[in-house]
């Protein structure tokens, strides 16, 4: 027999449910009890492209030591879903620990003998108790709620508080609800022993908050001033676009009249709607559009309009599993060529990479600034895993003393006094030239914009050397970028190593922990997290301090990696590629074992499915 | 696309209009087009609405798609902001432009295949969102700039210049902007400025989507015997409903009319469209009925002309959004960005 697992405030919690149930919201529950224990949490939601009757996962990461990304393995599965009990099963850590529905009998043959089984007669507590059929469907889930209050060592008065807010707005519900827990709660105490797994109170969350990443930008949107938003529906972009709405009603409407000051149109397809934001970039408005790789596609286009006539825009890209509708419900990094070198033609775009909800936020509002300073296109690159799974993170800050930048605009006071307008005429050295918004002047600053090409003055010119002029200083304004877009973070190793890892998006959280699951074991690497592209020279300086660099990723063919040797001449010898695109976040144990192995240990990952 | 400009000089007698400008104020560059082309015509008949109406050249924007047509914007209104987009793909553009400043008048120039063709689906949503703006389509038939192939708007039976007969059906674009809710309609001949002038002049004034059909000869491809979109053609065919005069800001003088003759359409912004029947019964302010008299029309051959729709009390699509009355482009930093105080108040409801 092997030891059941002994662990307070540190162990992986892992649901599986049939969507459709009504299970969310008690697994939100669960959740938002042990946050309000003090106990940090990470929490992802792994769904199908589906709205009834196919399986769904929710993975609990409890981590008083606050390791936010995905740990791998699963300490305790709560199994609901029968389609997908042998896989679930299969799951268990050794000595872990299986949570099942024993109302109906389940042969010996069905379990492992290396976990500890906890059944509980979910369904017949549930019926005995409730006639309706909506009633036992939903309150199912409190129950099991319940028992998990129990078993786990959760506080049933913070869960009772919990449902009291849930339910505010339909008091009767309430009681209901505070009934089922404590069904649950009583059948466990009477025949149910704790597991080894323990919840403690502790102090370790803070004035921390606990939002998705769509959210986080859709609100950076509002803070960057943006105007005019056009979308078409996408997972997993959508709530995006929902939560920017919903933001813009609490904070964007003219206090006197009512009126909005904002426009959201849901536009017929991709193409319109990031011809929209070019219609309105053009105009002086920010604007912006959300959307997942499929919809980068078939925006290309326009994203090159936008480079070459030089026109502010934002494209949010909250990746998905690709390629074609590939994995639509499930994560990964599979843009970053894509979006950076979008449209036909020699073109570089200015990608925004957050680590999770936290910059989603902060880059979703420096995006406008730095789309109207650069008069080009910015991505900001989410993912499915932060855009839209709670994370635990700091909360959201603003200066107030900090202006929106709209960059270099030509008003009619310049243009009376004598300024010399040319739309692409480099009057600095930075490559940027100053633009006139439609109506400035009566007589002055009209231009004709048009993704032709043009000499200084905007004039039609199919000359090589116009052409050659005009190309040349877009590669000045891509340098100019550099000094603009967020710098890259640098974690020195406790000791001195010529290995060096870089990483970027919502594989930081599962980095931080595989850093120093390396580290206990005496492995010390020199980490830089990107944040962004064109890369500046503090990238490559990073890679040629170290012998070799390890870039983890989550796509299949290293898209950063290709795109750090194309963008620098690096030797590919020199950086190793770590990849996870099974569609799953990326774990610290599939990390540290890579790593590890590499660095010559011979300890590989044991669980995750790309180490399998 | 040329890159000759126009000298600026003109005869000192030229007429002015209430700004004080002349005609030549209204022009662009020298196009570039063939000589002969009926969209130049067309450009010319936009210069004359603008100059008479007495619009403010820099508080139009004028956009395009791709292709001959979306080429002449930069032959009208040079002094306006000008933007020659992408294949099809203008009412986007448009509509996102129109989004972030309300106050400008927007005129969009196309073509039968950038607006019937590859951008049918843009033409439509653009449409039916109600998106304040005048937009003319160059209707020839056929694609000139890759030299003669049909568009969709090409009548099916008809013929090209190298012999081809056109096996698809023709799509109509009034009947489409109908059904679509466009709340201005009109149709018209890249030859007959005199119906065309009104007709632009009222599309300018008109709040909400004002469409105008221009059929516009190709003389390059389009202009033989067997097209049903040659000069020869469409002058037999053409059956106007009904003739207009506009009044902008001036009272509507209606006494050489006899009773019945004459329909007086008062749009939004008091601009009065004195529309002389021609056809007899046909109400303009009628949209079912135009729809079934066209279908009716077209059946016996006929190319019906004319401002063949209005919705005087159309509402456009920042009244649908009930956006601010000033420019989304024009407000304050303190007016779009809530600040620190909302932002606590945000994070402890994360909490």
């Amino acid at each position: 027999m092997v030891k059941p697992i002994a662990a307070i405030n540190d162990f992986v919690v892992k649901f599986a449910n049939v969507n459709g149930s009504g299970s969310a919201s008690a697994n939100g529950l669960f959740v938002k009890a042990i946050l309000r224990m003090g106990v940090p949490v990470a929490a992802r939601n792994i769904f199908p492209s589906n709205i009834q009757g196919l399986p769904t996962w929710y993975e609990i990461r409890v981590s008083g030591q606050g390791w936010m990304g995905r740990r791998g393995g699963v300490d305790l599965m709560v199994a609901m879903n029968p389609q997908t009990w042998d896989r679930d099963l299969a799951e268990i850590e050794p000595g872990g620990y299986l949570f099942y529905d024993s109302t109906k009998p389940m042969p010996a043959t069905r379990f492992r003998d290396d976990i500890t089984v906890v059944g509980a007669p979910l369904t017949a507590i549930c019926n005995a108790a409730y006639v309706e059929p909506s009633k036992r469907k939903v309150l199912k889930n409190i129950i099991y709620l319940g028992v998990l209050t129990y078993i786990l060592g959760i506080e049933p008065e913070v869960v009772e508080a919990l449902l009291r807010e849930e339910y505010a707005s339909k008091p009767a519900l309430v009681g209901a609800n505070i009934e089922a827990l404590n069904l649950g709660i009583d059948h466990a105490r009477k025949t149910l022993k704790p597991l080894g797994l323990r919840l403690e109170r502790a102090d370790a969350v803070g004035d921390r908050i606990f939002v998705d990443g769509n959210t986080a930008a859709g609100l950076g949107a509002v803070y960057g001033g943006a105007t005019v938003c056009a979308w078409y529906p996408i997972t997993p972009s959508t709530s995006l676009a929902e939560a920017f709405t919903d933001y813009c009603k609490k904070l964007r409407h003219d206090p006197e009249t009512g009126k909005a000051r904002y426009a959201i149109v849901q536009a017929e397809d991709e193409i319109a709607s990031i011809g929209m934001v070019v219609g309105a970039g053009w105009n002086g408005s920010r604007a912006f559009t959300c959307t997942s790789g499929p919809g980068v596609s078939l925006m290309q286009e326009f994203i090159g309009l936008s480079y070459f006539a030089e026109i502010p825009a934002v494209i949010f890209d909250v990746q998905r599993g690709g390629p074609s509708t590939g994995m639509p419900t499930r994560t990964q990094q599979s843009d970053i060529l894509s979006a950076a070198y979008a449209s036909h033609g020699d073109t570089k775009h200015v990608m925004l990479l957050p680590e999770g909800p936290g910059e989603c936020f902060e880059f979703g509002a420096q995006a406008f600034d730095l789309a109207d300073r650069l008069q080009t296109t910015v991505f900001v690159m989410l993912d499915l895993d932060m855009g839209m799974n709670e994370w635990l993170i700091p909360p959201f800050q603003w200066d107030d003393s900090r202006p929106l930048d709209r960059g270099k605009i030509m008003t009619a006071e310049m243009l009376e006094a004598g300024a010399d307008f040319g739309r692409y005429l480099d009057v600095d050295g930075d490559g940027v030239p100053y633009r006139t918004l439609p109506a400035t002047h009566p007589s002055k600053g009209a231009y004709f914009t048009r993704g032709t090409s043009r000499d200084r003055y905007a004039r039609y010119s199919e000359e090589g050397a116009v052409y050659v002029d005009n190309m040349e200083r877009l590669l000045r304004k891509f340098d100019t970028a550099k000094s603009l877009v967020p710098a890259p973070i640098a974690r020195k190793a406790r000791k001195a190593t010529s290995y060096g890892v870089i990483y970027y998006g919502s594989t930081a959280p599962a980095m931080d922990e595989a850093l120093a699951v390396l580290e206990a074991k005496g492995l010390h690497l020199d980490a830089l997290r990107l944040r962004a592209f064109p890369f500046p020279g503090e990238v490559f300086d990073f890679i040629a301090s170290h012998e070799l660099v390890f870039v983890v990723e989550q796509n299949r063919d290293a898209q950063l990696r290709a795109l750090l040797i194309n963008e620098g001449g690096v030797d590919p010898a020199r950086l190793v590629k770590v990849l996870n695109y099974d569609g799953s976040p990326i774990t610290a144990r599939f990390i540290a074992g890579e790593i590890g192995g590499l660095m010559g240990t011979t300890e590989k990952a044991t669980t995750g499915e790309m180490a399998k | 696309m040329t890159y000759i400009a126009k000298p600026a000089f003109h005869h000192p007698s030229l007429n002015t209009n209430a700004l004080g400008f002349t005609r030549r104020d209204y022009e662009g560059r020298v196009s570039t087009l063939c000589a002969g082309c009926g969209h130049d015509s067309i450009s010319a008949a936009i210069v004359q609405a603008c100059f008479e109406i007495d619009l403010e050249p820099h508080r139009l924007a004028k956009l395009s798609g791709i292709g001959c047509s979306s080429k002449t914007p930069d032959y009208f209104l040079g002094a306006s902001h000008g933007f020659n987009t992408v294949h099809g793909r203008m009412p986007s553009v448009l509509t996102g432009a129109n989004l972030a400043n309300r106050e400008l008048i927007y005129l969009g120039v196309s073509g039968d295949g950038d607006s019937a063709s590859i951008g049918l689906g843009q033409f439509a949503h653009a449409m039916r969102r109600g998106v304040n703006m005048a937009y003319i389509v160059e209707n020839n038939g056929v694609y000139g700039l890759t030299k003669g192939q049909f568009s969709a708007t090409a009548d099916k039976g008809s013929k090209s210049k190298k012999g081809l007969v056109n096996h698809d059906s023709g799509i109509d674009m009034v009947a489409l902007a109908l059904q679509l809710g466009a709340t201005f309609v009109g149709r018209s001949f890249s030859g007959d400025k005199e119906q065309l002038v009104p007709l632009i002049k009222a599309a300018l004034a008109h709040r909400g989507a004002a469409f105008i059909d221009v059929l516009s000869p190709c003389i390059a491809f389009n202009n033989h015997a067997g097209s049903t979109k040659s000069f020869d053609w469409v002058r037999e065919h053409n059956e106007a409903v009904n003739h207009l005069d506009i009044m902008v800001g001036r009272a509507p003088v209606t006494a050489s009319y006899d009773p019945g003759e004459l329909v007086e359409v008062t749009q939004h912004d008091g601009s009065v469209l004195l529309l002389r029947k021609v056809a007899a019964d046909y109400d303009p302010t009628n949209r079912v009925k135009a729809m079934a008299f066209l279908q009716d029309r077209q059946a016996a051959g006929e190319i019906v002309t004319g401002l063949l729709y209005v919705d005087p009390e159309a509402e456009d699509l920042h009244m649908s959004l009930e956006t601010v009355e000033a420019p989304l482009n024009a407000l304050s930093d303190a007016e779009i960005c809530p600040g620190s105080r909302a932002l606590d108040k945000i994070n402890a409801r994360l909490r």
